[in-house]
């Protein structure tokens, strides 16, 4: 097994999140315990959405349910409240033999389809359907088996993908692997990273031309863009598939999330009756920051009933998505309610997150928008910024030399010189001649601003060094 | 506008989806266990059925059957999870030792962070100490453990790279048969070529070189072998290769250049005296350096089975040997997409590997309830053989290991005639009868695969001993009116 004789689709892949500048990153940090001085005392992972990593505490009364869950004897414990008890029998009751060690229904067991449906009816006022809902490993997974699903043809036949430019590189990178045809459709930087359909008309006609488009993917909030400017009148071809695991993540005052499930429905037939859409959330953002736990739903609406035993079948192959990942779901579609004893200290704690995501968004724009050559775009949402660079000519030309994209090369050497790890735009994708890095907003409020003043200093000095 | 209204063609139907995953099939989520699930919710409308409940005896899952989880392992994720009770007086101290190595593996010592995506860097060594002992010396570097979600994915992950080529160049993987239905599923959905070799059902369902060279030359006509599989203990089956065995399989494998997988998730359930359960990577090394440095190996675990029963964790690893740097870069790579397998499966794998020693407070619970679980399973696999082995048509070859019976039941041409009526596989025929009449649910042998003109079905062997005897006569019963009734 070589590079020659393996699966050529998975030799396209890629997924910048985790690629070259992450292992150098695990490398330096590798030098720096081993002894070896650098211009800075540790490296700091600002590449990937992971709040806890990040130093966010985990929701208390998630962790509570689920050690419950784990080891019932606890139920004896006077210090954990009894409303997660509750929560914990309930959901162990649905468990076979009465344990999380079970497998569960493959789409999940059915007490948290249950509650995710009434989750949904009341984020959106609109019916859901607890037979609609696949609990899965992560939104990644549903997103993987949707597009599994929708892959076929060859040639001029072969299934295109409409994703946004720029994307969070699962898309790009599922595409690679199902050797499906990737249809860019551009994202507007002038107008806050918005969506624009007749952006989405060129795409598609485009598209035509070599394969047959049947899936459009909209993320929003954005990754990485954060924005939120999705128009809800579009006549759009195709099926959307919608990641909105970041729609506990709005911070820009007068934005607010809408669902495209909500929006569908509300537009009334045609459309609501025909198109075919797939949702996608996740308990890894949001105020939970559960990334390690695994879980996540799609909800899917206007399936083919044919193509939803295909999907369920699909799904039973790799028997259930994790149990605890499922559990910790429900507890946030089935979170404390007033009155409950465990209700202020969520309630507490949820908004201590929120409003400090809400701040640091606040903060990065504010920072990188003082310095001349950096424009950041507003962080209406999500956990990232993706601030556009000016680099002077010469530092294209030396990239260029290396064999490496002018923001790689400049990321690159941002991580060399401050042990600072952000990602490359062209790991995101954007247009021809601009250049972007994806950093999150996750650290510590003091500690953000430290990075972002390092990070402008950096930036300014660079441009200096190749002027 | 009425004719608006008029349904609007779907964009993706059964003709227009993947038609890779259309072809997939995974029997023991089949179609009996649908009808099975329909079953129970009729009898909670109260509908009368010759039964009170169905019994779900398709999926090795050991705690849906009333296996009680290790004790230590469940504290150990406890604390992972809610570390507030590192401060409880009701946690042993051995268990938060280990909760909090495990703890500071991860990102802000919180289980909810992403891991690595090869996963915890500590538990990977754990893993690898783990392999050391149980091989008796033979060295594990770290470094070629990859933890997974489930063995499934490990699986599923190694095959996807492995699969290349187009027409006559395609890739072939050869699989047992019978075998677990996950293999199949994988090669439809990675559009690969299967290639079937049969094990020797007269001879313990024993593995015959031979057989593997037949099934390997005539695949080379229709495509290009580089795989080689292997269940053991085995799935359905539950035989243990004999070292001599596995000896024979490497050999094969060397010499044909053929790429190893073995799937070997049962090796704590061997329960037949005389039976050991030897790891191929092992044998491999003992084969000395002309094997030990060429032949390319994956071997699968998992929690999901052994005495731990913890499937819905969904832990695993896989340690690969040989493998060529570039492609365990890519390995990584393709992991990476999917971030990382679930942390609370990184630490239950963990305590698998790592389980309390000999002076340690937890010790003798938990020895205690490991060796109670393999015990019990250990009776119950004799218990079943015994029994299947006393009905008329029915024989039952020696349960060596895993969790399952795979019988070959006798069926009369008449039902034959009949399943064939139905449009069903004459076992899937008897399976389903068996069900609405009993309500205990198999998975029929087309499911795993069978020589032609046999039919089986597999069984698992977890329900508590009294409820499966209960069951055991039941199937009696029925077979022996199946018999009367298509005589």
């Amino acid at each position: 097994l070589t590079l020659d004789t393996m699966n050529a689709a998975v030799r396209r892949v890629e997924y910048a999140v985790r690629g070259p500048i992450v292992a150098r990153a695990l490398q330096l940090e590798k030098e720096l315990k081993e002894g070896v001085p650098k211009p800075f005392s540790e490296v700091i992972k600002a590449n990937i959405g992971d709040a806890h990593a990040m130093g966010q505490t985990p929701i208390t009364f998630l962790r509570q349910v689920t050690a419950l869950c784990l080891c019932p004897e606890l139920m004896a414990n006077p210090s954990i409240p009894n409303d997660a008890k509750e929560r914990a029998r309930r959901l162990l009751a649905a468990c076979g033999g009465q344990s999380v060690g079970s497998y569960s229904a493959s789409p999940g067991l059915d007490v948290v389809r249950e509650d995710v449906a009434r989750y949904i009816e009341r984020r959106d006022g609109v019916p859901a359907r607890a037979q609609d809902i696949y609990l899965s490993t992560g939104a990644s997974d549903g997103i993987m088996n949707m597009l599994k699903l929708l892959v076929g043809g060859c040639g001029p036949s072969r299934t295109g993908v409409l994703i946004p430019i720029p994307q969070y590189p699962l898309y790009s990178a599922a595409l690679a692997e199902l050797d499906a045809v990737q249809l860019n459709y551009f994202l507007n930087e002038e107008r806050g990273w918005g969506l624009d359909v007749a952006e989405l008309r060129r795409a598609v006609s485009e598209g035509r031309g070599h394969c047959q488009p049947r899936a459009l993917c909209v993320i929003n909030p954005g990754n990485p863009t954060g924005g939120h400017g999705v128009t809800s009148h579009s006549r759009i071809p195709g099926i959307p598939g919608s990641l909105q695991v970041y729609q506990d993540n709005v911070y820009a005052p007068g934005c607010a999330f809408h669902s495209f499930k909500k929006v569908l429905m509300e537009m009334g037939p045609p459309y609501s009756e025909s198109v075919e859409l797939a949702s996608f959330h996740s308990i890894s953002k949001g105020f939970m920051g559960e990334c390690g736990l695994r879980g996540g739903y799609m909800e899917v609406v206007n399936l083919d009933p044919a193509v939803k035993e295909q999907l369920g079948k699909l799904v039973s192959v790799r028997l259930c998505p994790p149990v605890l990942g499922q559990l910790v779901l429900d507890v946030v579609m089935n979170p404390p309610q007033p009155g409950e004893p465990s209700y202020e200290r969520f309630q507490a704690e949820k908004t201590a997150v929120l409003s400090a995501l809400a701040q640091k968004a606040q903060l990065t724009q504010e920072i990188f928008n003082k310095t001349p050559g950096i424009h950041c775009n507003p962080v209406q949402g999500a956990m990232y910024s993706f601030p556009r660079i000016d680099l002077p000519p010469k530092a294209v030309a030396a990239a260029k030399a290396q064999d490496q994209s002018p923001d790689m090369f400049f990321c690159m050497r941002l991580l060399e010189e401050t042990g600072i790890c952000v990602i490359p735009g062209s790991g995101f994708g954007q247009r021809e001649g601009t250049f972007h890095f994806r950093m999150t907003i996750l650290p510590p409020t003091e500690k953000l601003q430290v990075l972002l003043e390092k990070l402008s200093c950096f930036y300014t000095k660079f441009v200096r060094e190749f002027s | 506008n009425i004719s608006e209204k008029a349904s609007r063609e779907k964009i993706l139907t059964l003709e227009s989806m993947n038609p890779q995953v259309k072809a997939v099939e995974y029997a023991v989520r089949g179609p009996i266990v649908l009808k099975a699930g329909e079953i129970e919710k009729e009898l909670r409308k109260g509908i009368k059925k010759p039964f009170t409940e169905v019994i779900k005896a398709n999926i090795g899952d050991a705690h849906a059957m009333g296996q009680r989880p290790i004790t230590f392992l469940r504290q150990v994720v406890a604390l992972c999870t809610y570390p507030n009770l590192l401060d409880s007086p009701s946690f042993p101290e051995d268990a938060k030792k280990r909760a909090r190595r495990i703890l500071q593996g991860c990102g802000g010592n919180s289980l909810g962070s992403y891991t690595a995506s090869q996963g915890i860097n500590c538990i990977r060594e754990d893993v690898a100490s783990y392999i050391e002992r149980r091989d008796g010396g033979v060295p594990a570097d770290p470094d070629n453990i990859y933890l997974t979600t489930g063995a499934s994915d490990g699986i599923s992950a190694i095959l996807k790279i492995l699969i290349s080529g187009g027409g006559k160049s395609r890739t072939g993987v050869m699989i047992p048969i019978p075998q677990y239905p996950l293999y199949s599923a994988a090669i439809s959905e990675l559009d690969a070529i299967q290639v079937n070799y049969y094990l020797d059902e007269e001879n313990c369902w024993g593995l015959d070189v031979n057989e593997l060279r037949r099934a390997l030359n005539e695949a080379k006509a229709y495509c290009n072998p580089k795989v080689l599989c292997i269940i053991n203990p085995g799935n359905p089956t539950g035989q243990v290769q004999s070292r001599k065995c596995i000896e024979d399989v490497i050999h094969f494998a060397w010499e044909e250049k053929l790429f190893l997988l073995a799937d070997e998730v049962y090796q704590d359930n061997v329960y037949s005296e005389g039976c050991q359960f030897h790891s191929f990577k092992k044998i491999l090394y003992e084969m000395g350096p002309e094997y030990y440095n060429n032949v390319e190996l994956a071997s699968f675990h998992s929690t999901s089975k052994g005495y731990m029963g913890e499937c819905g964790y969904r832990g695993g690893y896989m340690e690969v040997i040989n493998l060529h740097p570039e492609i365990k870069g890519q390995l990584v790579k393709l992991l990476s997409v999917r971030l990382c397998p679930p942390v609370s499966g990184q630490a239950a794998m963990d305590i698998v590997v790592n389980p309390p020693v000999p002076g340690e407070e937890s010790y003798a619970q938990f020895i205690k309830e490991k060796e109670s679980v393999l015990n019990n399973l250990a009776q119950k696999a004799k218990l079943t053989e015994d029994m299947f082995n006393k009905i008329p048509g029915v024989h039952c070859n020696p349960l060596q290991g895993a969790m399952y019976a795979f019988p070959r039941i006798f069926i009369p041409p008449k039902a034959i005639e009949e399943a064939k009526v139905h449009k069903m596989a004459p076992d899937m025929f008897y399976c389903m009868k068996l069900l609405e009449e009993t309500g205990i649910c198999v998975v029929p042998g087309s499911g795993f695969g069978q020589r032609e003109g046999t039919h089986h079905f597999r069984i698992t062997i977890l329900p508590p001993v009294e409820k499966l005897k209960i069951l055991l006569e039941k199937v009696k019963d029925f077979h022996i009116k199946f018999l009367e009734k298509y005589a």
